[in-house]
């Protein structure tokens, strides 16, 4: 069943590297493996099995293989498969909007805005509509930070507001202009229905209802954000999976600097 | 606990229980003299009232907010409703229903001697009482036929938004080993003040809590406890802003497990600590009643807090919710305590140091059904690596004797389950339990090992949180931000503006025939 040493499978493709045409790689290059596990509703037996293989050649998967299957409850069949991609891309095409900024870490960052700006940077962040979950924001801004990377409370030129959790957008906005802020930081975790689309869009609107959407800076993150989609949003920035406290931090920075000039 | 396997010295153990029960005190004095609209609406629905009014908001809050506008809320809905069912001889359903279109006022009901007022009043209360004992008895009568799982109790979570698709997943997840099904609620429903009406099928990231889909889905639940031949019981949420309006619909309904924790509110709700801290008093006097096991959120502590650095702080909080849970009348066996298996997993010995509090939490409450929480902090998307970490969470569970055990997802911090995950997840849980099952009886703990020195470090810590708090008061300790590293004023938060001191005329006699009875 498996690929490599006792693969049936043939082998006759072209095994150089071709950055113009890439599929993914499991033991051998271009042999194009994909895991992939679902669940059919419909009841287990052969009829459901042969539909999961069918669907994974629907996916441009060749050799498509089931290694296990489950029937979950009557009428739900769960599938554990594997397949080689047929498709490829243009890895030399890609073009990706990134974050313009470069990381520092906290002591550059300070010193930056020290050097640049002469005063602290004033940041209020929260987790708005109804999202209940602080994990994100508190691991962008609270003094501990997250996994070693300080939040920004630690930094000595930001003067950081964490709001909490199921913040309002009109209460962050009216808590960023009491406060003057440079830059609001709104956190989205829940995305379940797009749920987050529409609080933040209409968190835009309200910043431009107010006129403050060109005066401060202001920046979209959680797991399920990218640069792209804040971008789209009308955010400055998005900051996902695996970015910290410096990475909004140095963005901040630079763009009000930018913005200054 | 008659030893020790950790060599825990129960002299502090019983000293920290002590100054528990005194910081409790001081909070409990402060709760008597207070009421809400919550516990008002409360009240209402055990006096038979339900429904909405043309607008759609429920007629408990119609007759509440009445109470309020008129400055009636002091004495109380009971003391209304029997003044009210005296002056007209109409039924407490009745009366909510003229009070919403207009034809009976508030003001206008003259006022009765209290004896009267109790008697009109007492067939409605016998009614509610009769009907929450019975759903008792049918929860015990299922456990002393078809039985029940072993130990810790497998729970997993359904989260669809549509209370009949939230019945599919339950039944398959019944069907796949679990014993404890809860329906999360819909994301902001804790900040609402009133319970929303009928069945629903739309929420964002869990299905609203309403008294229709708590018997829709304990309806689907009994059906598959008799499939399977095991009870599978059912969870929501009294916590929020309606904490004891839901600790009686589920009460009414027969759920098993509620959320239930005031305190958790305040922290990760921003919900005003008077208010919730009134309405958790009732709410735990009504699960005490209705044999249902409540589960409290200090897990919740180290998500945001260090995991080892503020352990004491979940102790210390289980020790404080122990004793509010007593003076409420709920018994032992019907606290979930909350704590959680949420370490960071690269750093060194973390599996010790979770099994040392994990057995820890189990000897200081050894009659406890102790909830424990599954890794999230740390769970990265990376669902591989996710499920071994449900798998360590899984072996502490087993060797330290949990009570629940909510089972980890490897697709946690992605999305809401799927029913295969919940498949794996179980299946985990399962293999795990099985081949562990008796490694708690083998093993001891060696003397000045890692183990029993971090047991005693947290004790310690904790003991000497409680001293604090027991100078500065819980209030005070909440606007610190002892828990969590989150601070909450006494006078901020959601929900202060339903709280009123009881008047000479307040009655509520059903603090007196619930608490601490069955």
């Amino acid at each position: 069943m498996s690929g490599g040493l006792y693969s049936m499978d043939s082998q006759d493709f072209d095994k150089t590297l071709d950055l113009t045409k890439i599929k993914p790689y499991g033991d051998t290059m271009n042999d194009g493996k994909v895991q992939l596990s679902f669940t059919l509703p419909v009841s287990c037996g052969p009829e459901a099995i042969e539909s999961a293989k069918q669907l994974l050649k629907a996916m441009g998967l060749d050799n498509p293989q089931v290694v296990f299957y489950r029937e979950l409850t009557p009428g739900f069949t769960f599938f554990n498969c594997y397949g080689s991609l047929l498709h490829t891309v243009d890895f030399t095409s890609i073009r990706v909007p990134k974050v313009e900024s470069t990381v520092m870490d906290m002591h550059q960052v300070d010193e930056y805005i020290k050097e640049n700006i002469g005063r602290k940077l004033v940041m209020v962040g929260a987790s708005t509509g109804t999202d209940a979950h602080t994990v994100g924001i508190d691991a962008i801004m609270n003094m501990k930070g997250y996994a070693g990377h300080y939040g920004l409370e630690r930094y000595d030129m930001i003067e950081a507001l964490n709001m909490g959790s199921q913040v309002l957008n009109e209460d962050i906005i009216a808590k960023a202009m009491e406060m003057n802020a440079d830059a609001i930081l709104v956190s989205q975790t829940v995305t379940q229905k797009d749920v987050h689309i529409k609080n933040c869009v209409e968190f835009i609107e309200m910043m431009e209802a107010e006129g403050l959407r060109e005066r401060m800076i202001v920046i979209c993150g959680g797991p399920r954000i990218t640069h792209e989609l804040a971008r789209e949003l009308g955010f400055d920035a998005g900051f996902g999976i695996n970015t910290y406290a410096e990475d909004v931090a140095s963005f901040v920075a630079q763009e009000y600097v930018r913005r200054h000039k | 606990m008659t030893e020790s396997k950790l060599g825990l010295d129960f002299g502090k153990v019983h000293y920290a229980k002590n100054v528990a029960r005194d910081i409790a005190g001081q909070v409990q004095e402060f709760v008597e003299h207070y009421t809400t609209v919550a516990v008002e609406r409360t009240l209402c629905r055990l006096m038979g009232i339900d429904g909405i009014d043309k607008n759609g908001v429920p007629l408990p809050n119609v007759l509440t907010d009445a109470l309020k506008d008129n400055g009636m809320l002091s004495a109380g809905a009971l003391h209304f409703l029997g003044n009210a069912m005296i002056h007209t001889g109409m039924t407490p359903g009745d009366i909510a229903v003229a009070v919403s279109e207009g034809k009976l006022e508030v003001r206008k009901v003259p006022v009765s001697d209290p004896q009267k007022i109790l008697h009109a009043l007492k067939p409605f209360m016998d009614k509610s009482i009769a009907r929450i004992r019975e759903k008792r008895a049918r929860r015990e009568n299922y456990l002393n036929t078809i039985g029940e799982g072993p130990r810790p109790y497998l729970y997993v979570i359904v989260a669809t938004g549509n209370i009949y698709e939230d019945v599919v997943q339950a039944q398959a997840a019944a069907r796949q080993g679990a014993d404890i099904i809860a329906v999360i609620r819909t994301t902001g429903q804790s900040l609402l003040d009133y319970v929303p009406y009928g069945a629903t099928t739309e929420g964002f990231g869990g299905t609203y809590a309403t008294q229709e889909n708590f018997r829709i889905m304990r309806s689907a639940l009994d059906q598959v406890s008799e499939e399977v031949g095991r009870y599978i019981r059912l969870c929501n949420y009294c916590s929020g802003l309606c904490m004891p309006e839901i600790a009686v619909m589920g009460a009414l309904e027969g759920l098993d497990v509620m959320l239930n924790d005031a305190l958790y509110g305040i922290l990760f709700r921003d919900i005003n600590m008077q208010r919730t801290l009134v309405d958790q008093y009732f709410s735990r006097i009504i699960n005490g009643f209705a044999g249902v096991i409540i589960n409290t959120g200090e897990d919740n502590y180290l998500t945001t807090a260090d995991a080892y650095d503020e352990a004491h702080t979940v102790l210390a909080s289980d020790l404080i919710n122990e004793q509010l849970a007593l003076m409420a009348g709920l018994p032992e066996e019907q606290m979930g305590l909350g704590h959680a298996f949420e370490m960071d997993p690269a750093m060194e010995n973390a599996f010790l140091y979770e099994l040392a509090q994990a057995r820890m939490t189990r000897e200081i409450f050894p009659d406890a059904p102790l909830k424990y929480m599954p890794p999230t902090k740390f769970m990265t998307g990376n669902i591989f690596r996710g499920h071994i970490q449900d798998a360590l969470f899984n072996l502490a569970g087993i060797w330290t004797g949990q009570g629940i055990q909510l089972l980890g997802m490897p697709t946690e911090a992605i999305h809401t389950p799927f029913m295969s995950d919940r498949y794996l997840s179980i299946e985990n849980a399962n293999y795990i339990f099985t081949s562990f099952r008796n490694i708690g009886d083998e093993v001891e703990f060696k003397e000045g090992g890692i183990i029993r020195k971090r047991a005693a470090e947290v004790l310690q810590n904790a003991v000497a949180l409680l001293e604090k708090l027991k100078n500065e008061g819980l209030f005070t300790a909440l606007e610190k931000g002892y828990f969590a590293d989150v601070k909450r004023p006494k006078n901020g938060g959601k929900g202060l503006s339903g709280v009123t001191e009881k008047s000479e005329s307040y009655m509520n006699p059903f603090i007196e025939l619930l608490k601490g009875n069955k």
